[in-house]
């Protein structure tokens, strides 16, 4: 990858020219042009962290069945175990396990939302 | 061609106040792709009334839509308001003669609607501590209300949402550990099934105009009401997303579970216990989890092309934390 500039530089640049013609959108276009920023920023943050959070998540989805894989054919196994009932709520790990994973894409798509294990 | 509303507005002015009577400040309030909501003022010689318009703007089709019709939604807030529960007055059903399709006008309820500033501005800091009472007492009038034969509400126990959802969950092509987990785990821990009552079906913060002096002035958008189990309204107010970035406060952000409750009781509604409502806040998440899974599916797909759909798609991680919290705490 090349890094002058960094794809998420490209994205920031975006992002801040939006914010400069901000001002002189109507209500509605304003909005989704916050949104645009929003969806611009969770493209910035997945460059960033996105390829530590799938490692991280390929490396606890191997401990939860016992062999690795990649991200994709893990995730298919770990669902297919889920809706079978094989692996469930009370199995060893499952949850903390679920819960990194979850926290690290949260990271990544919403880093400031507030839920009842953040109070 | 798209309807000119404004010109049948104006045009439904003289049949409900009388020649004279034209419309001032006309405008559209949403950008529903299937609903529209206008306000108008009707200015007629004998005084000026404030109005809301409801239409749809699609087709609609009554056998596949989770929706109700406008007129069933007419029906049930006559219903309601019959019973004392702070619904929108009706003043018009919408005939073929007015030209606004499928349509009702209610008066217009002074308040604010936005989940945001009702959880944070501190013009509400006075009657947010009276707010999850009020709402549980609304509950109990809403439940307790027969429902109307001509609006033909649909029935959905747990077992009915967890197989449309899961069907809409599958369709997507999405894999989500937390989902496949939250489905399974719902169908082990059903409650037991019980009398079907009247539910409001989209009873949140968000969907309640408050006044911030006398609280819940009115409860809104009953297109999504059924016949079910009661706890299913009181755990929707609950869910996490709409706390407006107060996990603290789990109804709507703004109160307690003890005080909807004990409001739910002392308006004669049944004593429920909270384990139900959490088991009902936890479908209630997994169902905005598949929610968004589908607006990103109708951008994919090219059915919608506004930046919020893809966008909302990334708001699935935030009920799978949410799910998560509920499954460790035992729901």
């Amino acid at each position: 990858m090349i890094t002058h500039p960094k794809p998420e530089e490209l994205a920031e640049a975006v992002a801040r020219w939006i914010e400069q013609i901000r001002p002189e959108l109507a209500p509605r276009n304003a909005f989704l042009a916050r949104v645009a920023i929003n969806a611009l920023a969770a493209v910035g943050r997945e460059l960033a962290q996105g390829e530590a959070a799938k490692a991280a998540a390929v490396d606890r989805i191997s401990g939860l069945l016992g062999h690795g894989g990649t991200y994709e054919g893990l995730t298919w196994e770990l669902c297919e175990a889920l809706r079978s009932g094989t692996l469930d709520a009370q199995t060893p790990g499952l949850l903390a396990a679920l819960r990194a994973n979850v926290l690290d894409q949260l990271a990544i798509d919403q880093p400031s939302y507030r839920h009842e294990g953040n109070i | 061609m798209a309807l000119d509303v404004p010109a049948a507005l104006s045009r439904l002015a003289i049949r409900l106040a009388g020649e004279g009577a034209r419309v001032e400040g006309a405008q559209r309030l949403t950008g529903g792709a299937s609903m529209e909501t206008w306000a108008f003022d009707i200015c007629a010689p004998k005084g000026r009334q404030a109005l809301i318009l409801r239409r749809r703007a699609g087709a609609f089709d009554p056998d596949n839509s989770r929706s109700t019709s406008l007129a069933a939604e007419a029906a049930l807030i006559r219903a309601v308001g019959a019973r004392g529960a702070p619904a929108p007055v009706l003043v018009h059903l919408c005939e073929e003669a007015d030209g606004l399709g499928e349509a009702h006008v209610t008066r217009r309820v002074g308040g604010e609607t936005l989940g945001r500033k009702i959880v944070g501005d501190p013009r509400f800091d006075a009657v947010r501590p009276r707010l999850a009472r009020q709402c549980g007492e609304i509950l109990a009038q809403i439940h307790a209300t027969p429902p109307p034969p001509e609006a033909r509400l649909k029935t959905a126990d747990a077992a009915v949402e967890l197989d449309r959802y899961e069907e809409a969950y599958r369709a997507s092509g999405a894999e989500r550990p937390v989902l496949e987990l939250a489905f399974r785990h719902l169908r082990t821990h059903a409650p037991e099934p019980r009398a079907a009552v009247l539910l409001h079906g989209d009873f949140r913060n968000g969907n309640l105009m408050i006044d911030p002096q006398a609280g819940v002035a009115a409860v809104l958008d009953w297109e999504l009401s059924h016949l079910g189990d009661p706890a299913e309204d009181l755990g929707w107010i609950c869910v996490n997303s709409w706390r407006f970035g107060r996990p603290d406060r789990p109804v709507g952000g703004f109160g307690g579970y003890n005080e909807l409750l004990a409001g739910y009781r002392d308006a004669g509604g049944e004593a429920i216990p909270l384990s139900r409502v959490r088991y009902w806040q936890a479908l209630g998440s997994l169902k905005w989890g598949v929610m968004c899974l589908m607006m990103y599916a109708s951008w994919a797909t090219g059915a919608e092309a506004s930046v919020e759909r893809p966008m909302i798609g990334r708001r699935v991680s935030e009920t799978e934390i949410d799910l998560l919290n509920l499954l460790e705490a035992g729901l």
